[in-house]
């Protein structure tokens, strides 16, 4: 481990220690904070337990099925508009104002449209997620060697095929900021969703330990959905920095 | 010019069109029609309800700009300048930045209590980090040879800063404000939605409990309104501050 590794290594190490020592001496509440050991015992009591494989399913299974909605339709629709340079122009300023507006405060107008349901939960988690895949797509697409699409052409290649045999590998390294960002900004949209309003799942989990004054349980359950979301952070970047490293030359 | 001013137009006709042909399916009670909307909102706007719930969203939503400005770029130039430090802080704070941070807002009230305190600290606590990490990388990008030629001159280090290191990071450094802004405000609306008494964020789930869709999407468009307004005029100034350099 390089010596700037190991150093944050400690401040990580210290920080938690801390946090340990301040609640294990009462300088912070336990009705505030509970020390991580605690936290860390409580979700292996509540794992050992299955009283949250329920929500666990529940929840994955929503994230994923958003993310996959919003990688497929986002790279369908990002394919069709840098097709149609006209409607891109006119979609520009759309896509330089989605991510700096709250779009999360429609999902109440959609739960009173939808109901109390998954439905407006995936709803808001594509409307959250897919955008930033087609701005990814279009990217992408821009950097796409004229000559493989003049290839195609040459060879008569229809628009599907094209797309799947020629532009998504060679846009794949910058397609994969967009999967990265779908999947970072699917999570939080759809744990968000959860917590405010919903008939089940973790982040409802969270909200409910939280109103019934339930720390141990609510400490569990929030490190384990921090836990999960580092891990799958962490992986999506040590891809995209092995994908950067093979596009800057890492042949040689 | 006028040609994206007329994109812009047929975008918000295709939105209404679409709006309309939802409000047909879902009825009245679920979405009220684009033309009803509109007509609510002129009746809403002066109401003291309206107006002291916005007055207490605005004032959450200023004071955690502050603070999330004040943090984070105390942080970014520290961690800019100091390179050891950057190095270190620089992975923890993006993976403190891609969290879900909605889960650790029940930890920010049982700290901060249930009043504006705790709205406050949750909206800071989204924007401290994209302007912390903007600003690092402003600081970090100023050429070399710009702090030589101030050595050169035998500039102060005061007279550095401010008429070196500040123009040269400032367009970026903006960016990061820009985006602070924006996060920031969806921070305070996030914590309003899911405890709070007074605030837009609030004042919208209570009318989606009391299924008053009328007075629910016309906040929602307000507030969105707003955003993209203030996102506008951010972008226009930090396209200024990119051409100036």
């Amino acid at each position: 481990m390089t010596r700037v590794g190991l150093i944050r290594l400690a401040v990580i190490v210290a920080m938690i220690g801390a946090l340990e020592l301040a609640c294990r001496t009462g300088l912070i509440r336990h009705q505030t904070i509970i020390a991580p050991s605690e936290m860390a015992t409580s979700l292996y009591a509540l794992l050992a337990s299955g009283a949250i494989n329920a929500d666990i399913e529940r929840t994955l299974g929503i994230i994923v099925i958003v993310i996959a909605i919003s990688i497929v339709l986002g790279f369908a629709l990002g394919l069709v508009i840098h097709a149609l340079p006209r409607l891109r122009e006119a979609l520009d300023p759309l896509f330089a104002t989605y991510y700096a507006v709250p779009i999360f405060i429609f999902y109440p107008v959609l739960i009173a449209i939808f109901g109390l349901s998954p439905i407006p939960i995936v709803l808001i988690g594509v409307a959250t997620a897919v955008v930033a895949m087609i701005i990814a797509t279009l990217n992408g697409l821009d950097r796409v060697p004229r000559v493989l699409t003049k290839v195609a052409r040459v060879h008569r290649l229809d628009a599907v095929t094209t797309a799947m045999t020629l532009q998504l590998p060679a846009a794949a390294p910058y397609l994969f900021t967009g999967v990265k960002l779908s999947v970072s900004y699917g999570f939080i949209a759809v744990i968000a969703a959860e917590f405010i309003l919903s008939p089940a799942g973790l982040g409802r989990d969270i909200a409910d330990a939280y109103s019934d004054f339930n720390n141990r349980r609510m400490y569990a359950l929030i490190l384990f959905l921090l836990i999960i979301a580092t891990v799958v952070n962490t992986v999506l970047h040590a891809l995209d920095v092995r994908w950067a490293e093979r596009r800057s030359g890492g042949r040689t | 010019m006028t040609r994206r001013a007329t994109d812009t137009l047929i975008i918000a006709a295709v939105v209404l069109v679409v709006w309309k042909i939802l409000h047909e399916i879902a009825g009245s009670t679920a979405l009220p029609a684009p033309l009803a909307t509109m007509a609510y909102l002129v009746h809403l706007v002066p109401t003291t309800r309206f107006t002291e719930n916005a007055a207490a969203t605005l004032q959450a939503f200023s004071l955690a700009l502050l603070l999330a400005y004040g943090i984070g770029l105390a942080i970014g130039v520290w961690m800019g300048a100091h390179r050891l430090s950057g190095a270190v802080g620089e992975p923890i704070l993006v993976v403190i930045y891609s969290l879900p941070k909605i889960t650790l807002y029940p930890v920010v009230l049982l700290i901060f209590g249930l009043g504006i305190s705790g709205k406050v600290a949750f909206g800071a606590m989204h924007g401290i980090l994209p302007v912390a990490l903007l600003t690092m990388g402003a600081i970090r990008a100023i050429p070399q040879v710009y702090l030589r030629a101030a050595r050169t001159l035998h500039l102060s280090p005061w007279q550095t800063i401010t008429t070196v290191l500040l123009p040269a990071a400032l367009p970026e450094v903006f960016t990061g404000l820009r985006i602070g802004f924006t996060v920031t405000l969806l921070g305070v609306l996030l914590g309003e939605m899911f405890a709070s008494k007074l605030g837009l964020g609030s004042m919208i789930m209570s009318d989606m409990s009391l299924a008053q869709s009328e007075d629910m999407v016309t906040v929602a468009i307000i507030l969105f309104v707003f955003a993209a307004i203030a996102n506008a005029l951010l972008l226009w100034i930090e396209h200024r501050l990119h051409r100036r350099v």
